[in-house]
């Protein structure tokens, strides 16, 4: 039943109008929900600041993540599966990991501006960490998953090591790597949004294009920001929730 | 020289954390399986039948005594050996015929002619149509029947099978035992066969070993000279039934 599931929605966006039309919230401090739709066709015709289109800086916004996060992909992967496979790896490496990941990625801040100065690099440096963490973490416990007897299945019929990495530890892991990208990426795009709002060089992004809403006081464009990060960061969700099904139907 | 599998003095003791811990799960095997036989092993659950296998299989270490291969100490997993699991162990994410091509594939035979031949086992165990589907989406007869291909196309020289139909109701394995010997006739593999099942047993060797509780060894061997298709109710097959159970009882 669709409508069930849209009745609670309607009705706070109803309560909300009501609320803002009657003077009982304030405007300055939260707009009503016309208000925010006329501040979001604002951020797509007029830009924020002015001439800085909303398109512009989703696009700014998803090349960083998309950077970082395909960086720590290629790092995190390989690693988790090095580590799940052999102890030697994992002992070796384990303390260290266990070491930088309490740090929380926007603790990083300072320093990847010192690093890489203020901008898109920066950006892609905190989304990495973001989502380095649980995707490596993810495929480490997915090789812990597979079934030994399938190890032993392939060592039965005379299987090299590297079939058995490749052909069965690879796929028996990548549920869990799944997992862990999906966590991975929505991590990767809240730090996003933060890493943005400490500046940007290039003068788009959707963190920054909130930011400067604020300066001049436009709550209405600042809500309309937050609605579109949120819908965005569920299509991504939605789309590797496509990629998830297709890919294990075995299961 | 005729293919034979030797099996001498062999022991086996898993060490514990501390001195005391260690328990000895045979205590010297020996037996010879000799080409084209059926040879099962019966013995009480916690015997090490199951380990034995391993042994042979090369995934367990031996701690002391052989396992020759037409003369050849064995040490090692081996083409010359398969093992038929008793929980399947198909790979999930492949597919029927894939799960059935594996050995092949490792043996680096081209895709092409790989699934020719994965076909030609689809067809003979009554697979056909299903060589799409998912392990999931197979029943446990079916599980078994790929299990079994996948360890066959490899032509091994000795096939070794823990308790296949362990874990099948009693109307399925008896399909899956006259499946198997239906196999076994045209091929004349050698099978060594493991399981607890008597009954199983006696339907589909040529020789029985009944081994003791641990720490095992091997009691007697029982040679079956019964014509197949067999009878599971006459009176020859019911005497070495209760021959066996006998000695089972006795070593209890």
């Amino acid at each position: 039943m669709i409508w069930k599931r849209l009745l609670p929605p309607v009705v706070l966006l109803l309560v909300w109008q009501g609320l803002s039309a009657s003077g009982i919230i304030p405007a300055y401090k939260l707009p009503s929900p016309v208000a925010v739709a006329a501040g979001l066709a604002d951020l797509i015709q007029t830009g924020m600041p002015p001439g800085h289109l909303l398109h512009v800086h989703i696009y700014y916004s998803l090349q960083r993540v998309l950077w970082g996060y395909a960086l720590a992909l290629l790092t995190a992967i390989p690693l988790g599966l090095l580590m799940g496979w052999s102890h030697t790896i994992r002992g070796l490496i384990e303390p260290l990991v266990e070491m930088i990941r309490p740090i929380p990625p926007l603790a990083w801040i300072p320093i990847a501006i010192l690093w890489f100065g203020i901008g898109s690099k920066s950006a892609a440096f905190i989304i990495f960490l973001g989502a380095f963490f649980p995707i490596l973490l993810n495929t480490i416990s997915g090789v812990h998953s597979i079934d030994p007897v399938l190890i032993e299945a392939a060592r039965v019929l005379n299987a090299s090591r590297r079939f058995i990495f490749l052909k069965v530890l690879v796929p028996g892991a990548i549920p869990s790597i799944l997992t862990g990208m999906r966590i991975g990426i929505g991590i990767g795009w809240m730090t996003l949004v933060a890493a943005e709002f400490t500046g940007v060089k290039q003068g788009y992004g959707l963190g920054y294009m909130i930011m400067t809403a604020r300066d001049i006081q436009r709550s209405d464009e600042i809500i309309a920001g937050m609605l579109v990060i949120g819908i965005i960061g569920l299509g991504i969700d939605a789309c590797l929730k496509t990629v998830e099904r297709q890919t294990i139907k075995w299961r | 020289m005729a293919l034979k599998l030797e099996i001498s003095g062999l022991k086996k003791i898993y060490t514990g954390a501390a001195p005391g811990d260690a328990v000895q799960v045979f205590e010297g095997i020996d037996c010879i399986v000799e080409k084209g036989q059926f040879f099962t092993l019966v013995g009480p659950s916690g015997c090490g039948k199951t380990t034995l296998l391993r042994m042979i299989a090369g995934l367990e270490p031996i701690t002391a005594g052989n396992i020759l291969l037409n003369g050849e100490r064995l040490n090692d997993c081996n083409e010359n050996i398969g093992l038929v699991f008793q929980e399947y162990a198909l790979f999930p994410w492949r597919k029927l015929l894939s799960n059935i091509e594996v050995g092949l594939e490792i043996k680096g035979v081209p895709a092409r002619e790989r699934q020719a031949e994965a076909m030609t086992y689809v067809e003979a165990f009554g697979l056909k149509g299903f060589e799409n589907r998912y392990p999931k989406e197979l029943s446990g007869g079916m599980k078994q029947r790929v299990a079994i291909a996948r360890a066959l196309i490899a032509n091994p020289q000795v096939v070794l099978m823990d308790e296949p139909f362990g874990s099948l109701d009693s109307q399925n394995r008896d399909k899956m035992q006259n499946f198997l010997l239906k196999i076994w006739g045209e091929r004349k593999d050698t099978i060594l066969f493991v399981t607890h099942n008597v009954d199983e047993a006696v339907y589909l060797s040529d020789r029985i070993a009944v081994m003791s509780p641990r720490p095992s060894k091997i009691l007697n061997i029982f040679d079956i000279n019964l014509k197949h298709p067999r009878d599971r109710t006459s009176l020859e097959a019911n005497r070495i039934r209760r021959d066996i159970l006998e000695l089972l009882d006795l070593a209890e």
